[in-house]
């Protein structure tokens, strides 16, 4: 990895180093953020630690020149998204702070899973894309999203307005008291 | 910019989202374990868009945080629904389909 950040370094004649160190940054604090979501014993907690790897990923769409993605990210997670989760949370507990019980009593048996999933996605990733370099190139237009949402994919754009129409009735009908 | 440092970073959160599914017993927790996972997914297809210069990819990422978004609707109404019958949201007692 390192000798292709150095091979793009002497292609282009310098590499984006406040990109590398600003994604690094952003990186982290995501990766510890979303561990806390799944260890921490406070449900509150866990939903504000989600604020913070909802928000990177935010941040990483800017990086990944997805602006529009990203602003969507924040509106529609951290604006609607996360006070559905807090009402949630509010609705169907009453303690406030530490509680016992959030884990399985087979939690242990996650551990592995997830690590044998990650060591062979990460070996299949850096075996593919070992060395495929992500180039300086003119930023997306957000009228080209337009364009592709209102022409090929007219019809999932469709479908997906009657699914949010339907999921909308649908928690209506199931969360009203009767 | 290397591709590989997007990619792993979505691996890792789809990894400890799988975690949370399985180790978690909480309702709620279970779904924002599954924001985790949806959220690496798209960050995947960001990459990917920008990795092959199409903006297919973020088209895609929108359309998944429209069905989250859903997804999360329906599913908090359920867990509502469930603590209001049993007074718990506890995963592992819901065990009347049981065969």
């Amino acid at each position: 990895m390192v000798e292709s950040l150095l091979a793009q370094a002497e292609m282009n004649g310098s590499v984006n180093v406040a990109m590398n160190i600003a994604f690094g940054i952003i990186a982290t604090v995501m990766i510890f953020a979303a561990f806390s979501v799944v260890t921490t014993k406070n449900v509150v907690h866990a939903a504000l630690y989600l604020v913070v790897v909802l928000a990177g990923v935010a941040a990483q769409y800017i990086l990944a020149a997805a602006e529009f993605v990203a602003v969507s990210q924040v509106m529609v997670y951290i604006g609607a998204v996360m006070v559905l989760f807090l009402f949630g949370i509010m609705l169907t507990r009453a303690q406030i702070g530490k509680e016992e019980g959030l884990n399985n009593s087979g939690w242990q048996l996650g551990i592995p899973v997830a690590l044998l999933l990650f060591g062979l996605m990460a070996y299949v990733i850096v075996d593919t894309y070992e060395d495929t370099v992500i180039g300086e190139r003119t930023p997306f237009a957000t009228e080209g999203i337009s364009d592709q949402v209102l022409a090929p994919f007219l019809v999932p754009f469709l479908a997906i307005s009657f699914v949010l129409l339907a999921a909308a009735i649908g928690a209506i009908v199931l969360a009203r008291k009767d | 910019m290397l591709a590989v440092n997007f990619l792993l970073l979505a691996a890792v959160l789809f990894c400890i989202g799988v975690f949370g599914v399985i180790a978690r017993r909480n309702a709620v927790m279970v779904l924002m374990s599954i924001e985790l996972i949806l959220n690496a997914v798209n960050l995947n297809l960001v990459a990917f868009a920008l990795m092959n210069n199409n903006q297919e990819g973020q088209v895609f990422a929108l359309y998944v945080i429209a069905i989250a978004a859903a997804e999360v609707g329906v599913g908090l109404a359920m867990v509502l629904m469930i603590y209001r019958n049993r007074k718990s949201i506890a995963l592992d007692e819901l065990s009347e389909m049981k065969g």
